[in-house]
């Protein structure tokens, strides 16, 4: 499989909740043949941040969540066969505190029946906060990124989900591609800040256009390296703004928590294998 | 009505508006959402221009009515999310996702029950009085607030309680106090084997320690902001104990709002 492989319109890590809760907004056939990115994954269980984890502003929400998710082991146990029942395509988002973490899930994963994909989360909008591994340089990232490729199988996509800063989107992009991602998801949330001053992550309509100028960047510098746009994504018109950049696909978030329905109603408006931009879309 | 699961994610239409009180209670037609309802469940709506959705306590469902089956819900403008869903007039669509949540679990044979609640969020105690009086369950009701104008109207629950108490905080009607200050003393005059509690922290955990002390069993609605309110954005935390004894950090939206009260971690709340 790779990254040409996978649908025009993706489930962006965080999210979809553990995707039992998004089944019921997707139509009779529920996740069936949903690219599904999970929220991030940890070796061990987090019970991530104290409330309030969201502040809403305006165009968007600031976040800050601190990954809570129940750990590899129990995700194994519980969560991923019942997605993988339900039929979805299952990315699994990975977040580690070391390298060796990274690795360790990669191999772990590799084993596990279902696991269509792994998306590597390394530009999350506020990684030592929460204690992960930190990804300043360009080569931070590469070194991640090659330590997951090592312990996964070369057939299955390995997805590297950068920061949307456009003063290092391209030389990050390129390191992780020669590092061996199939693809990179140009856009995460945005570093930002609650009003009373804690860090967080900014996400929703508000960065689309940060997003947006990131994935053009990385296309025109590196065309040959699949792009996948997130940020913002929220109708048609915001998706196409992607894919006419250059994206080969894209990936829904916070749209999904403003209306769970916005998955299955893009996924059936790009149901066709390639679209055409109409004037009618914008 | 037929036995249909799961919320729906539709367009509600504002039926009719009325303020009592200090609250907006908004009448609504949602296709399949009255139907699915069960007490303890709430909705989750759309408001213009903002991210996030306000999620909303279901005060009343009517099966039928001139608009079909409808759902009342109670509004408390605090701020302009709230505020521009109480000014809306009839006539106005809203995208409504709902039933969500863990709705109250019923008793089983026909027990004395205390419901304890306080302003706005005392609402989902309403439906789930009169599933209880249905069932034969003595329901002694207890209704607080801060003040008269955000009393949430006990009177037509008198129909489905056996008794109403009205407490609040300034004495302007009922007894003047507080929950906690009179909890213990009702749960003893009523002789309940199951409290459910609804509204603010406070509330629920004198609620929870008076069943605890009494012997009584307690399921509280907790009331947290959930800005999805659909279990996606694990933006509620909740600290509970597992069954198995573990800490854990629940969704109070998917997971909840109802939770046995001896299950909170209070002090971390």
């Amino acid at each position: 499989m790779s990254a040409f492989d996978l649908g025009p319109v993706m489930v962006a890590a965080g999210c979809g909740g553990t995707g039992r809760e998004l089944a019921a907004y997707c139509g009779p056939d529920g996740l069936d043949g949903l690219d599904l990115v999970t929220r991030s994954i940890t070796l061990d269980a987090r019970a991530g941040g104290p409330g309030p984890r969201i502040e809403e502003v305006p165009g968007g929400l600031v976040n800050a969540v601190g990954l809570p998710n129940p750990g590899l082991e129990h995700f194994l146990a519980t969560e991923l066969p019942w997605l993988v029942r339900a039929g979805a395509r299952v990315i699994v988002s990975i977040a580690g505190a070391t390298m060796g973490e990274y690795a360790d899930l990669a191999r772990r994963l590799s084993r596990a029946p279902g696991v269509a994909g792994l998306e590597v989360n390394v530009g999350a909008p506020d990684e030592v906060g929460v204690g992960l591994f930190e990804v300043r340089e360009p080569y931070h990232s590469a070194s991640v990124i090659a330590a997951v490729r090592r312990e996964f199988p070369v057939d299955r996509p390995v997805l590297a989900k950068l920061r949307p800063d456009v003063s290092r989107i391209v030389e990050g992009a390129r390191s992780c591609h020669e590092a061996g991602a199939t693809a990179v998801v140009v856009g995460n949330a945005v570093p930002a800040a609650f009003t009373d001053g804690r860090s967080g992550g900014l996400s929703g309509p508000a960065v689309a256009p940060v997003a947006l100028r990131c994935v053009t960047e990385v296309h025109r510098a590196l065309p040959e390296l699949p792009v996948i746009g997130c940020g913002g994504v929220h109708d048609v018109r915001s998706a196409n703004a992607y894919l006419d950049a250059g994206a080969t696909s894209v990936q829904v978030g916070t749209a999904l928590l403003h209306d769970p329905t916005t998955v299955a109603r893009l996924r059936a408006h790009f149901a066709t294998p390639r679209h055409v931009s109409t004037q009618e879309d914008r | 009505m037929a036995e249909v699961q799961g919320p729906v994610h539709v367009e509600a239409e504002v039926v009719a508006t009325k303020r009592i009180g200090g609250y907006r209670h908004l009448t609504l037609t949602a296709p399949g959402v009255p139907e699915r309802f069960r007490a303890g469940n709430f909705v989750a709506v759309t408001v213009e221009g903002h991210v996030a959705r306000r999620a909303l306590w279901v005060h009343r469902v009517r099966a039928s009515s001139s608009f079909g089956p409808t759902l009342d819900v109670v509004v408390e403008s605090r701020g302009a999310g709230t505020a521009w869903l109480a000014a809306q007039p009839v006539g106005t669509r809203l995208a409504l996702t709902g039933p969500l949540g863990r709705p109250f679990a019923l008793p089983k044979d026909a027990v004395s029950c205390l419901l304890v609640g306080e302003g706005y969020a005392a609402a989902p105690l309403f439906p789930l009085a009169e599933r209880l009086r249905e069932r034969g369950c003595g329901v002694s009701l207890v209704v607080s607030a801060p003040d008269e104008a955000r009393l949430l109207a006990a009177l037509e629950a008198r129909r489905s309680a056996r008794s109403v108490t009205v407490i609040t905080a300034d004495g302007s009607v009922g007894q003047r106090g507080t929950v906690a200050d009179h909890v213990d003393d009702l749960l003893r005059r009523s002789d309940a084997d199951v409290v459910y509690a609804a509204g603010p922290t406070a509330v629920l955990r004198a609620a929870a320690g008076a069943a605890e002390r009494a012997g009584a069993w307690s399921q509280v609605a907790v009331e947290v902001p959930t800005p999805c309110g659909t279990g996606l954005c694990h933006g509620c935390p909740l600290p509970v104990v597992g069954e198995d004894g573990v800490d854990r950090v629940v969704r109070a939206c998917a997971d909840g709002p109802v939770v046995r009260g001896d299950r909170v971690r209070w002090g971390a709340v």
